[in-house]
């Protein structure tokens, strides 16, 4: 985060429905300035809806967006000032690269519009900023998906927007390519200096680029917090498990005391009495000798998959499918052979 | 390219199939025309040049540039409109609306004029109105243009509706964003990603509203040299046995035609991703 703690964006008990489905049931967040946030979520969750709100392409039925202390709601989309960035680019598919990222410069009253040369300068930097220095008399049909995303990018900080609004911007591009640009994403959000929201179903994306995630599900919002702070304590288990595999087995918790199966150990601070579920990480594990500590488990198959060793193991009566890292396989284990496993991070909701 | 080289090679039997299809091609449409060329010019140039220079062939020729230089324009700006309302929202009534601009390709064009009669004509439902102030609308000019506007209004909409809804309205969101008016949208996104498919649509809607029969002999009264249209001046031409005449008049239809086709292909030539991908005509 870039040092600043003012609140830029104040978004107070949203709530929008599409007919009697609803697609956001009181949301309230808050950005700082120059933050990196993102909205993640399933589909149907709301987040774009969320973001479609802050563009001013949907109005809510209730509830207040501010930014910068300012009344949001108030503002038609075209004075909000804001740079937004399609999944499919939407680049004005008849101009020139030059004249798309020109565009928002272009059509400003006369009165505030710069002049011809310093446009030209203008979009000259924003060109060399993405790294398309000499592509500006391409058009968008000549580019590359990851070209084109990078020139929708200028053309959203040509306006030298309040806030950039991302809504999927590399769901349309293939893996190799989304992770370098999520790098240079970040990398240009910390030049810039502009707040970002940043709409994603990629749990990985979300958690690898932004400064805070705020999960939604069916139109609410579950969890805010920074990505570690996410990631090691889901609120809910459908936070767990959206966030990557998980393992789940039934337990009890009595006093701060944990079991699991034939296993007992610290139960966390302020973990729910009684039958609990425990999820936790296929790959946080760590296996033992079948006369240490930890649940009993036999393993049934092991199999190498790229990088990583999936490792199917029968415990307390339940196939769990765990993970290791690395070319070998933890000592002990092998196909047949009795260990014992103990997760390490054991999360602990109340059973439903 | 590589569709057309990915096509399966033709059976033994396919080139006699092309050769019918050329043979009734031929015979149904080709030698028409050339009838109607070879006919006009039967007695040489001179009659085929004087039966166009008659005053009444003037006056037709008049006519239908100035029905089809309003009904065309009209049903430009209508059919953007509405191509623009369909594609780029999702409103109640929308598919009713689509119902409504197909229905002059399901009636008959006579039923398109005789809608004017029975609301203008003298014993319609505005008629008596009309009549006390002296307005005229069946049997002139308003009413060939009206007739005329509601047979071809299906031309350019039909034609911009697939294009716009495949293009879709991120552009237009996006130039919103950027801080453009909703006119500023239309001039600078809308209005450039459709033009090729826009004039496609408006040369046939001016092709039919110049060639158009039906309807417009319905409003016309057929009075020569006043409300007379060209394809109403060879009808009357040849019931007088003027078949000089008549051909003459035709050849400039038939040649309007030809135009058409030969601007309709190279559109579809050199700008077919312009176009609409699904065409239907």
């Amino acid at each position: 985060m870039a040092g600043s703690t003012d609140l830029a964006l104040e978004i107070r008990g949203i709530s929008k429905a599409y007919g009697r489905f609803p697609a956001l049931k009181n949301v309230s967040l808050q950005a700082k300035e120059k933050e990196f946030l993102a909205l993640l979520g399933p589909s149907g969750s709301g987040k774009t809806t969320l973001l479609r709100v802050l563009a001013g392409l949907e109005h809510p039925d209730e509830g207040e967006v501010r930014f910068g202390g300012e009344d949001f709601l108030a503002l038609p989309v075209r004075r909000r000032k804001v740079g937004m960035v399609f999944q499919h680019y939407a680049l004005f598919r008849h101009m020139t690269v030059a004249q798309n990222i020109a565009f928002g410069l272009t059509v400003r009253k006369a009165s505030e519009r710069p002049s011809k040369s310093e446009i030209t300068d203008r979009v000259a930097d924003l060109l060399s900023l993405v790294q398309l220095d000499d592509l500006g008399k391409r058009y968008p049909s000549q580019l590359s998906g990851g070209q084109r995303q990078r020139v929708a990018l200028a053309r959203a900080l040509a306006i030298e927007p309040k806030m950039l609004l991302l809504d999927e911007p590399f769901g349309a591009l293939d893996a190799q390519v989304r992770r370098e640009l999520r790098r240079w994403l970040r990398e240009l959000h910390d030049r810039a200096g502009v707040t970002t929201v940043f709409v994603t179903h990629d749990q990985e994306e979300a958690l690898d680029l932004a400064d805070r995630v705020a999960i939604l599900s069916e139109g609410e919002l579950i969890q805010l917090g920074a990505p570690n702070a996410v990631y090691e304590a889901p609120a809910t288990p459908f936070v767990f498990d959206f966030l990557g595999a998980a393992c789940r087995m039934p337990g009890t918790v009595v006093g701060d005391r944990l079991t699991i199966g034939d296993w007992e150990t610290q139960a966390s601070k302020g973990a729910p009495q009684g039958v609990v579920e425990v999820f936790f990480r296929p790959d946080e594990v760590a296996f033992a000798p079948a006369d240490g500590a930890g649940l009993a488990a036999e393993i049934r198959a092991v199999a190498q998959r790229g990088p990583d060793v999936r490792i199917e193991a029968m415990v307390n009566g339940q196939l769990l499918e765990l993970q290791a890292h690395g070319p070998t396989l933890p000592i002990g284990v092998g196909e047949g052979l009795s260990v014992r496993i103990r997760p390490m991070r054991p999360q602990v909701y109340a059973a439903s | 390219m590589s569709l057309v080289l990915e096509r399966p090679r033709m059976p033994g039997i396919a080139p006699l199939l092309v050769l019918a299809s050329v043979l009734v091609m031929a015979s149904l449409v080709i030698l028409p025309l050339v009838l109607v060329f070879h006919d006009a010019l039967a007695k040489g140039l001179p009659p085929f040049l004087a039966a166009l220079r008659e005053p009444d062939a003037i006056a037709a020729i008049k006519l239908t540039l100035l029905v089809a230089a309003i009904a065309v324009p009209l049903n430009a700006v209508f059919g953007v409109a509405a191509a623009w309302c369909i594609a780029k929202f999702d409103f109640r009534g929308r598919s009713f609306l689509l119902t409504l601009i197909d229905l002059p390709f399901s009636i008959s064009p006579v039923v398109s004029g005789l809608v004017w009669v029975l609301l203008f004509g003298a014993q319609g439902l505005f008629g008596g109105f009309l009549a006390e102030h002296d307005i005229k609308i069946i049997f002139a000019v308003p009413g060939l243009v009206l007739a005329t506007v509601l047979v071809t209004f299906p031309f350019v909409a039909r034609e911009l509706i697939p294009l716009m809804q495949e293009q879709g309205a991120d552009e237009e969101i996006a130039a919103l964003t950027l801080g453009a008016s909703g006119f500023t949208v239309f001039r600078r996104v809308t209005l450039p990603n459709i033009q090729w498919a826009l004039l496609y649509g408006v040369l046939l809607c001016n092709a039919r509203a110049m060639g158009e029969f039906g309807a417009v002999s319905v409003v016309s009264g057929h009075i020569r040299g006043l409300t007379n249209t060209l394809p109403l001046h060879v009808e009357v031409l040849y019931n007088d046995y003027d078949a000089v005449g008549a051909f003459a008049a035709a050849s400039l239809l038939a040649g309007l035609g030809i135009v058409t086709l030969v601007l309709k292909t190279a559109l579809e030539w050199r700008h077919a991703g312009d176009l609409a991908s699904g065409r239907k005509h």
